[in-house]
Order: C-alpha cells, then sequence, then structure tokens
C-alpha cells in the first residue's frame, strides 16, 4: 500500500472514530492518538523520507491538507461537545419559574404618612413651609385666638375632649383641629410674609365609626402677605387638586362657614368614583368635599400679629385619612389606627 | 333645616328644577344635604296619577258576610260610585246611616296602584290586586297614612278635609319635595321658610312674597290688661305679648300637621303647631302661655331667685340656680307669683296651653344668644327655640311673628283678638353701617367691580346700598336680619357669594416667598421611616389615649395615675388618659397580629405627653417625639426556600436599632444590661447610653407581659427611643480616603470570662491594633466543653490595611503580638489560634 493510499485510509479511519466521540476525555485521548507528536499522523509522516525526492513535495502538501482537516474536525467536534455539556448542564439546572420568589423583607409606611408626603411634596414647591405646634392646647389658641370668644356658637362644630386641670389653671382640651398652628406660624413670623403648612393629629369628642373617629391627623395651610386675594386661594387649591387628583379634575368652591376665616369656602372636586354621576361615597352628589379654607378672618391676623389693613391671607384644612379613603376606597377609618398589619400592607 | 318646597312656593315663585335648585342654593353657601320627595315622581312610592286620587265616601254598609268589614261606596269623579271593601274602625261610627249628608273625604286607590303594604313591619311595597273578600268583590282600597307612606299610622283611614276636589290625583294634593339644607352658624337667618325664600329671590331675583297677615282685632284693647317688665334689659331687648280670647282647642288642619311633619316636627294641638309652624315659616320663636295661668296677665323678665323652681313642660323639675345657667343665673319669665317659663329655652308646665285653655297670651321676644346657649347647655336640651335665639334673632322679627301667629289663631281656633300689641323694646337694634371700597373688593376676593356694581350685588340680599364720594365706595347698611354681618370682611364674603365663586378668576401668589427654614425635626422623622421600612418593619399609628389597666399591663410600676394627664370627658374608659409612652398601644398592636400572622415587625413615631413641674410658666405638657418598636414570630417568612424555622430575638432588634444609628452616624452608643425593668427580661434587655444620656430601652419582654397581653409568640422584643435625644447626636456622614494598597486579613480566636462583655474584648483589640486595623468582625461564639466552664470563645476577623504602602507579614505578626499580650493582661483572655 502506498504511503498516500495509508495516509487516505488514515484520515478516513481518524474521522469515522471521532465521529463515534462524546465526551471530552475521549477527544482528548483521539487527539493524542492522532495529532500529537507520537500520534499516528506524526509516524506515518516519517515515511516521507523514504519517497522519491520528486514526490515528496506533492506527498508533504497531501500529508499537511490531512492534518489540517483533522484539525477543523477536532474543533467543530469539540465546540458540539462544549454545547452538549451547557445544554446537559441547563437540563439539570432549570427551575420552575413561577416559584414564589426570595422577597427582601421590606417594611411600608403608614397610608396616612404617605399622605402626609404627598401633601408636604407639592405644597412645598409652591413655597410652603412645614411647622408644627402643640396637640394639647389651652382653650385660647383652639378657640379665643380663632375668633370664638367662649359662648360662640360655632364652638358646636368642634366638639371637644378636655384635659383635666387643677381649677384655677388655664383650660387644656385636645386640639380639635390644627387650626391652632396658624397662630404659632403668624406669630413667629409676623410683620414678614408666611406660608406654612401644620400637620398633626387631632381629637374629636365623637362617637368612634366607620366615618368618625376620635383621633384623626389634619393638615393647616396658611399663607399671609401683603397682596394675597381669593383668587390666590383658589389657584392655589386647584393647582393642589391637579397634582393631586390629575390635570383637568373639575372642581367646585362654594361657600361655607369658619369662625376664623371671612370669606369661607369649601373645595369639592368631582366624584373620581362615579365620575361625577352620583354614588354611595359621593352621597349622591357627584362631589367629593376635600377641604376647608378662606380669607383668614381680620381678628385672627391680628391676633397673630399683622395688621388685617395691611396684609392679607388665605387658611386651608385637610384631613389625609378621609383623602386616603377616596383613593384607596377604603371603607372604616378605624383601620386607620388599629396597627393592623392586614390594613397596613395594603398600601 | 327641612324646608317643604309646596312651603316655600308660598312665599316666591321657583321655575327651576329642584335639583338646580338645591345645587344653586348649595353654590351660594346653604347646602343642600339631601332631597326627600313624598308621592311625587323620584319618591319612594310615586302615587300613580291615574290611580290614587281623592274620593267621595258617600254611604257605609255592613259587610253582609263579616262583622269587622265594611261596604264603603266612594265616588272618586269616574261616573258610578264604586264599591270598597274595608276594616277601617274610623268608618264604623257612619256604617248604616244611609246616605251621608256630608260625605267623608279619603284616598281612594285603584287596582294596580303600588302602596306599601299596612299589616307590613316597616316599608314592604305591594300592588293593588282585585280579589273577593267574604263573597264580594274587592278592586280597589281606601288608603291609611302607612299605606301612602306619609307616616307609621295604620289605625284608620287618612280623612280628607272637605274641601278636598274628588277625583284630583293625591299626588297633586299631598305630594311634595322637601329640602333638607345644613344651616352653618353664620347663615342662622336660614333658620325659616322666609329666610330660605330671601336667598333664592335674591339668587334669581323672583319678588318675595309675605303670607297672609289679616287679624280683626275685635277684642278691647291689650294695653293695661298685660303688662310686661324687663328687669334685665342686656338679656332681653325686646319683649312684645298680644292676647287671644275664645279660642277652641283641637287638632290643626292637615295642611298644617303635614308641614310640621315633613319639617321635622310632631303635630301636638292647634295652638301648639301654630306656634311652631310660625317659628319656622318666619324664624321668630314664641311662646304660648295660656293667660289664666299668668297672675295678673303680668309677666316679669328676671334672673333666678335663691331656692326658685319650675317644673318645665317635660316634667322635670329645676333648681333655678346658677348651674342651670352654665355660671350665671338663669333668665326666667314670671308672673308676680314666680316662674313660669326658662326664658327662649323651654316653658314650664304650670302656664301650659291645655284642653281647656280659651285665652292665649303670645309671647315673642329677642334674647340674649349667651344666656340661651348657657342654659341649653346646662339642660342638655337644644329646643328648636334655642337653636335659633343662640344663633341671633332678628330684632324687627317680633310684630311680624305675632301677626301672622294671631292670624292663623283666628282662622284656625277662632277667639277675638285683643287690640294692639305690649312692645318692650328696651335696646333698639343699632343698624351696622360700613363703607365698602371697590379696592377692598379687589384686595380680599381678587376681582374689580365698580361701586355701582358691588351695591347690584348686596341690594337683593336687603342691604341698603348708597354711593359715596362720587362713586369711590357704597356706604351699607345691613338689614337687622343679618346680624351676622360686623365688618368689611363679611360684605366681602357676601359679595363673592352672589357674584359667584365659581366666577372669581385662579390665581397664583405673586407675594414674596417666606423666609427659608430648616426643619431638622421633620427631616429626621423622614429618615427614620424610611430606614425602618427599609429594614423591613411596618409602620403603625395607635392612639393617643390609653387607660391605666393597658399601662399596668405593660408595666405595674407605670400604672401611676397622678403622673398622667387625664381626659375630664373620656369616651370610654379604654381612652382615658394621655400616654407618656407607645408601648403599651404599640405592644397590643403587636398581640393582636400575632394572632393573625406568624411574623410581625412594627414601629410607630409618635408623641407622648408629660405634665410640666407646678408652676411651669407653660400650662400645655412637653410633647416629646417617641419611637417605639415592637416584633416576635419569624426571622424569615415561611416559604419553600427557606427552611429556616428560627424565631426572632434581641439580636433581631438590636441588629435593626444598629442600623439606624449607624445610618444616622451616630457613634458610641452604649448597650448596658438592664436588668431591673419590670416591661424586660432581666438577662435579654439593655438601656442604651451615650456619654451618660440615656436614649431609650431595647429588650426582649418579660413573660409577665406577654402573659398580660396575651402574646403568643416564644419571645417578643421592644424598643423604644427618644427621638429627640437621638436627633441631637446626629452627624452627617464623612469620607474617608480609600486606600489603593491590599490588605491583610487575620483571624484571633480567644479565650475569655463568661462575665468580660463582648464590647469590652473589642474594645480590648481596637486599643491594641491601633490605626490600621481597618475592620474587626466577630464571627463566631462558643460556650462549651472544650473551653471550659465559665469560659467563651470569641472568634473575630481583623483586617488590616494602611494607606500608603502593602503592610508586610513582620508588621502584622508585630500588632498580633500586641493584641494578644493586651488581651491577656487586660481582661486575662488566652489565645486559641
Ligand atoms: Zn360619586
Amino acid at each position: 500500500m502506498s504511503l498516500i493510499d495509508q495516509l487516505n485510509q488514515l484520515e478516513h479511519e481518524a474521522l469515522a472514530a471521532l465521529a463515534q466521540i462524546t465526551d471530552l476525555t475521549a477527544l482528548t485521548e483521539w487527539k493524542n492518538s492522532y495529532l500529537g507528536k507520537q500520534g499516528a499522523l506524526s509516524r506515518l509522516s516519517r515515511g516521507l523520507g523514504a519517497l522519491p525526492a520528486d514526490a515528496r513535495p506533492a506527498a508533504g502538501a497531501r500529508f499537511n491538507t490531512a492534518r489540517a482537516t483533522l484539525e477543523q474536525a477536532l474543533e467543530r467536534a469539540e465546540a458540539q461537545l462544549k454545547r452538549m455539556a451547557r445544554q446537559h448542564a441547563f437540563e439539570a439546572d432549570q427551575v420552575d419559574v413561577t416559584l414564589p420568589g426570595r422577597a427582601p423583607a421590606v417594611g411600608r409606611l403608614h397610608p396616612t404618612t404617605q399622605m402626609l408626603r404627598q401633601i408636604y411634596a407639592i405644597l412645598g414647591e409652591m413655597g410652603f413651609q412645614v411647622w408644627e405646634s402643640p396637640e394639647v392646647e389651652t382653650d385660647e389658641f383652639n378657640f379665643q385666638l380663632l375668633n370664638m370668644p367662649p359662648d360662640h356658637p360655632a364652638r358646636d362644630m368642634w366638639d371637644t375632649f378636655y384635659v383635666e386641670t387643677t381649677p384655677g389653671d388655664a383650660t387644656l382640651l385636645l386640639r380639635t383641629h390644627t387650626s391652632p398652628g396658624q397662630i404659632y406660624a403668624m406669630r413667629a413670623n409676623a410683620p414678614k410674609p408666611v406660608r406654612a403648612i401644620l400637620p398633626g393629629k387631632c381629637y374629636r369628642y365623637e362617637q368612634v365609626t366607620a366615618r368618625h373617629e376620635m383621633q384623626f391627623y389634619q393638615v393647616e395651610g396658611i399663607a399671609v402677605g401683603e397682596q394675597i386675594s381669593f383668587a390666590d386661594l383658589k389657584g392655589t387649591l386647584v393647582a393642589f387638586a391637579e397634582r393631586l387628583y390629575g390635570k383637568g379634575v373639575k372642581t367646585r368652591f362654594r361657600p361655607s362657614y369658619f369662625p376664623f376665616t371671612e370669606p369661607s369656602v369649601e373645595f369639592d372636586i368631582e366624584c373620581f368614583l362615579c365620575g361625577g354621576t352620583g354614588c354611595r361615597v359621593c352621597k349622591h352628589s357627584g362631589w367629593l368635599e376635600i377641604l376647608g379654607a378662606g380669607m383668614i378672618h381680620p381678628t385672627v391676623l391680628r391676633n397673630g400679629g399683622y395688621d388685617p389693613e395691611k396684609v392679607s391671607g388665605f387658611a386651608f384644612g385637610m384631613g389625609p385619612e378621609r383623602m386616603a379613603m377616596l383613593r384607596y376606597g377604603i371603607d372604616d377609618i378605624r383601620w386607620f389606627f388599629s396597627g393592623d398589619e392586614r390594613f397596613l400592607q395594603q398600601f | 333645616m327641612r324646608v317643604p318646597l309646596s312651603w316655600l312656593k308660598e312665599f316666591v315663585d321657583i321655575t327651576l328644577s329642584v335639583e338646580e335648585l338645591a345645587e344653586r342654593l348649595t353654590r351660594a353657601g346653604l347646602e343642600c344635604e339631601g332631597i326627600e320627595r313624598i308621592g311625587v315622581e323620584g319618591a319612594d312610592l310615586p302615587w300613580d296619577p291615574e290611580k290614587i286620587v281623592i274620593g267621595s265616601i258617600l254611604e257605609v254598609r255592613q259587610h253582609p258576610n263579616a262583622d269587622r268589614l265594611v261596604l264603603a261606596d266612594v265616588d272618586y269623579g269616574a261616573g258610578a260610585p264604586h264599591t270598597v271593601v274595608t276594616g277601617a274602625p274610623n268608618l264604623f261610627p257612619y256604617k248604616d246611616k244611609g246616605r251621608l249628608p256630608q260625605p267623608l273625604k279619603g284616598v281612594f286607590a285603584r287596582e294596580g296602584a303600588e302602596l306599601y303594604d299596612g299589616h307590613a313591619e316597616g316599608w314592604v311595597k305591594m300592588r293593588l290586586k282585585g280579589r273577593p273578600v267574604r263573597g264580594i268583590m274587592s278592586d280597589a282600597m281606601l288608603c291609611s297614612e302607612k299605606e301612602l307612606g306619609l307616616s307609621e299610622d295604620h289605625e284608620g283611614i287618612l280623612i280628607l278635609p272637605d274641601d278636598a276636589p274628588v277625583g284630583a290625583p293625591l299626588r297633586d294634593y299631598l305630594g311634595d319635595v322637601v329640602l333638607k339644607f345644613d344651616v352653618l352658624p353664620n347663615m342662622a337667618r336660614c333658620l325659616s321658610i322666609l329666610g330660605v325664600a330671601r336667598e333664592i329671590a335674591a339668587l334669581t331675583g323672583s319678588p318675595l312674597r309675605m303670607p297672609e297677615m289679616t287679624v280683626v282685632e275685635d277684642g278691647p284693647p291689650v294695653e293695661g290688661r298685660v303688662r310686661v317688665t324687663i328687669e334685665e334689659p342686656d338679656l332681653c331687648p325686646r319683649f312684645t305679648a298680644t292676647l287671644i280670647e275664645g279660642v277652641t282647642i283641637g287638632p290643626s288642619p292637615l295642611w298644617m300637621q303635614r308641614r310640621l311633619t315633613m319639617a321635622g316636627m310632631r303635630p301636638i294641638n292647634n295652638i301648639v303647631d301654630i306656634s311652631n309652624y310660625v317659628m319656622l315659616e318666619l324664624g321668630g320663636p314664641n311662646h304660648m302661655f295660656d293667660a289664666d295661668q299668668v297672675a295678673d296677665q303680668h309677666l316679669i323678665i328676671r334672673l333666678a331667685r335663691p331656692g326658685e323652681r319650675l317644673v318645665t313642660l317635660d316634667n322635670k323639675e329645676h333648681n333655678l340656680d346658677a348651674s342651670l345657667g352654665g355660671g350665671m343665673l338663669p333668665l326666667l319669665v314670671c308672673d308676680p307669683h314666680g316662674p313660669l317659663s326658662l326664658a327662649g329655652v323651654m316653658g314650664g308646665a304650670s302656664s301650659e296651653v291645655s284642653a281647656t285653655t280659651t285665652r292665649v297670651l303670645l309671647e315673642v321676644a329677642v334674647w340674649d344668644p349667651t344666656i340661651i346657649r348657657r342654659m341649653g347647655t346646662a339642660l342638655r336640651a337644644r329646643s328648636e327655640a334655642s337653636k335659633r335665639f343662640e344663633r341671633g334673632v332678628d330684632y324687627e322679627l317680633p310684630p311680624l311673628v305675632q301677626r301672622r301667629a294671631l292670624s292663623l289663631l283666628q282662622r284656625i281656633a277662632g277667639g277675638s283678638v285683643a287690640q294692639g300689641m305690649v312692645d318692650n323694646y328696651p335696646r333698639p337694634w343699632q343698624p351696622v353701617i360700613l363703607d365698602l371700597t371697590p379696592r377692598e373688593v379687589r384686595r380680599i376676593v381678587g376681582i374689580s367691580l365698580s361701586a355701582a356694581e358691588i351695591a347690584d350685588l348686596l341690594r337683593p340680599l336687603g342691604f341698603a346700598c348708597d354711593l359715596i364720594d362720587n362713586g369711590a365706595a357704597v356706604r351699607v347698611t345691613a338689614p337687622s336680619v343679618r346680624r351676622d354681618i360686623t365688618m368689611l370682611a363679611d360684605l366681602c364674603e357676601e359679595v363673592a357669594r352672589i357674584y359667584g365663586y365659581d366666577r372669581i378668576p385662579l390665581s397664583l401668589m405673586a407675594d414674596a416667598l417666606p423666609e427659608p427654614r430648616n426643619n431638622p425635626s421633620l427631616e429626621l422623622e423622614l429618615r427614620v421611616r424610611d430606614l425602618l421600612a427599609g429594614a423591613g418593619l411596618d409602620e403603625a399609628i395607635t392612639y393617643s389615649l390609653t387607660s391605666m389597666a393597658a399601662v399596668a399591663a405593660v408595666n405595674p410600676a407605670d400604672a401611676d395615675a397622678s403622673l398622667y394627664l387625664r381626659l375630664a370627658n373620656p369616651l370610654t374608659p379604654e381612652r382615658e388618659y394621655l400616654r407618656r409612652s407607645l408601648l403599651p398601644t404599640l405592644l397590643d398592636a403587636l398581640a393582636q397580629n400575632l394572632r393573625e400572622r406568624e411574623r410581625v415587625l412594627l414601629f410607630e413615631i409618635g408623641r407622648v405627653y408629660l405634665k410640666r413641674a407646678p408652676g411651669s410658666d407653660d400650662p400645655r405638657p412637653a410633647e416629646p417625639q417617641r419611637l417605639a418598636l415592637a416584633l416576635a414570630g419569624r426571622r424569615y417568612e415561611r416559604s419553600w426556600h427557606t427552611p429556616d424555622e428560627t424565631v426572632m430575638d434581641f439580636f433581631d432588634l438590636k441588629g435593626i436599632v444598629e442600623v439606624l444609628l449607624t445610618r444616622l452616624n451616630i457613634a458610641g452608643v452604649q448597650y448596658v444590661p438592664l436588668t431591673d425593668d419590670p416591661r424586660f427580661h432581666p438577662g435579654r434587655a439593655a438601656r442604651l447610653e451615650r456619654d451618660g444620656s440615656v436614649l431609650g430601652v431595647i429588650g426582649e419582654l418579660h413573660p409577665d407581659v406577654c402573659e398580660r397581653l396575651a402574646i403568643a409568640a416564644p419571645r417578643a422584643m421592644a424598643a423604644e427611643l427618644d427621638l429627640e435625644l437621638i436627633g441631637a447626636l446626629v452627624e452627617s456622614a464623612r469620607y474617608r480616603a480609600i486606600s489603593r494598597y491590599p490588605a491583610t486579613t487575620q483571624d484571633l480566636s480567644l479565650v475569655a470570662a463568661v462575665e468580660v462583655p463582648a464590647e469590652r474584648v473589642a474594645a480590648t483589640i481596637r486599643k491594641y491594633a491601633g490605626a490600621l486595623l481597618e475592620s474587626l468582625t466577630l464571627f463566631d461564639v462558643y460556650e462549651g466543653e472544650q473551653v471550659g466552664a465559665g469560659k467563651r470563645s470569641l472568634t473575630y476577623r481583623l483586617v488590616f490595611r494602611a494607606p500608603d504602602r502593602t503592610l508586610n507579614d513582620a508588621e502584622i505578626a508585630k500588632i498580633r503580638q500586641k493584641i494578644v499580650r493586651g488581651l491577656e493582661y487586660d481582661i486575662g483572655a488566652t489565645i486559641r489560634g
């Protein structure tokens, strides 16, 4: 058999052996036995020296192509085997992607807190600063300085918890609204302009029901300056409502009464639950009461240290729980102070 | 205030639909809270105009087969009379009397009419079907009030007045609409039909009509026969009295009873009903005395005298002392023998109009709102009258009320009216006159109106307006009915209200912004909330009010009521004291949650309320902010990938607190063992201290506390920290240059006595390691046989690094040697490796 015939046979045999290989160990063996320094191809090539000189170049070239063919085949087989090995690994490693994930434990902020933060953010952009004032108040701050002297009939609008005091001491009560904070914020700034919001807990002597709580939050807002009018109050409230309830929300202003504002106004937005056609939540009126407001009463301005003939201002008050109840469709205000995680973890 | 539409229409023409009217008034400040329809379209039970009509009962006959039924022949305006089978007891007296000389009027309902079932509990609708009753076909009915939805009454059929038009649909005769208004304190003038009508007239431009006031003064003059003495003119600025003699007491006419019922008052008899009717109609409370029970017909308005007593209309006897006037002596209407009534609040039993009354002395007065309010509050009874007096009644109203009441009395109860009226008016109305400029309207309301335009808006409300200073201002005189108008801002509101709040433009404040202001306590609160939520805790807000029992459940030693602010008027015993700690309410929430779930982590930021020392300048308590944490249950949620079944303990809570303090850049906080706090496990609690000041406490709850709170978990943890002290320690983060050189890691295992706190071991290592020690991590703690009794092994990983070079082995070995010797010398520790 000629050397070339032997080479052809070797090439054929090597390729056939390669086709049978299914793992990397066998592949390495194959590589060593055919392409290694002591491999079959090298050994056969030693026969080149015995050829006539004129036949050597052609035979040498044939040996080179045979080596190239086998090396390429090896590369392909190697790649194929790697692919298959990966494939097997993937199959062994696959998961049911519908199984629940590993959730990091992340807690939630109370819905009232979330609502308050949104209010701070929106009004903060309009220059309102957050102030605080006491929850246990004097009759003077909760009523008298807000234009409700003793025996004022409007006091009936606020059922009040009183705190036991020693006879002769100032009357103490749980503030029924955050409005006393107006006086603190004004006195801290007068005669300079002020824009403030006063968030906090308030209390009403009221039987606790799904709609009424003895404890709730309120956010009072005031703006006092040299040229603040009712039109500014309207503009501010509409801008606030559009940020909170979406651009173009329908709003309604209607006259109301608070002893500490004059004129007073109730601010409604179109009921977003029924689109204004009337439902149980809006008491079939198509409107939702969002907040009460008005131009600060001259007496209150004076009590805050301002001259009501030189400056004017507006005030507004809103209830974050009520706003959250409307937003999330919460049907019972008592959940807010229950500390119940079944409630807290929904927001 | 409930206002029947038919009544309103007597005073003003209304062309708007009911809904439009309600919306219009709401937008003008008189909030319509609801619309109730009776019989008309849209009502719960609309009366079919074809099938429910007025009938005339011509004859009543015995049912041939039933003793307790009669047959009534009813003419309902459609040819032949129709026979109706009925058991109405109020028809029995007319049985078998032949054709009635004066037919009775009733409500006739034909087959197919929808009615309420008179025999059912509550309001159940039914449709009238023809069926034989004891052999006689019955396909129509004479209706009771209940069947029509007018009242609960099903004793007999409703008998209508003789002049009721036969055949007319009942809907047109008795159907009505009631508007329900929420009248705010500044709208007292709208506590009357007249007041609401006046608003409508001003808003729509329709003229206002006054009701029938004709009185025939056919009696002798009242002058000299009735005397009035006012001893307290400041409390009684006006008192009028008239006399009507020869009245007949009886029921009032159906229309009046219907209107009173719709307005929410119960009909009594013609005299009382007229009194109430006129009050509702004109807004003027009044009082009818039986004149024969008033000695000498002499009324004296004075304060109570010591020892006086009075039995009021509700048959309660009162001591007339200062307790009944909220600190003031009660104001009375008396005769020379003694008290007759509590002025403006409640009449007395002795001079009440009774079935035998023939002479009525009619009082219409104006009272001081404060004394009325105080008496009403002390009595715990706000009558319809006192409600109006408290808010201020028009000084000029009494003569009108007198005439309207007399006119109705004479027409309905008969009698002759004494000529004239006793009118004591010691404190006449002082009109409020204000000069309103367009500039002021622009300044407050933000709209530009001329003086003439302003006047045009105010006049329909009854304000007298004169342009002054060449039209630069309007001189406005408020009508006497507007006692709420005292200053320019009030007029601005009226201008804005009638102009229409919705027409006022929107603008954004052009004023200067306020001075910048930092709010560190708010910023701290926001950060702490975010950090704790990020650490897996849910935020709770609990009640500020608690009870001594709840306090004692957490710590009996804290339940000293004298330390707490107590409500004078608590709603329930559970919410009686202002809290001094967040733990009682938050731990209660923890216990409640543990009934529902296996893992609970809560925090709350809120105020506590601490009494000031006696003699303090500020009467208000201190209200420091506190932070409380509470957790218990599984360390990990039960899940398929976490086999860990362990429950949380002290170190879960401590880890959260450490993360919080670290993130606030507060260093150097000491955890001092807390062994004697009854709230906590004596071996698993600590006080947090920094430079001697106590920031709070942290620990596992004492099993006794868990038992009292019914906390169903093997271990429950709680902490309470003073947020104000923490706020004062917050530091800003500081950057430390990051070394470019490699670190060298060393593990060090040592054995020390169990009593040596880990913190002391770590401090010792740090002390000897010096500045090159970058971090120190305790990663193993072992107690057991291998180290011997009373000892424990602690294993630390130390990472060394220099800012400016690579450390070599010799340097590290030297430091390690120092640490080892230091540990042996300072705390007697031996090194294991
Ligand atoms: Zn709705």
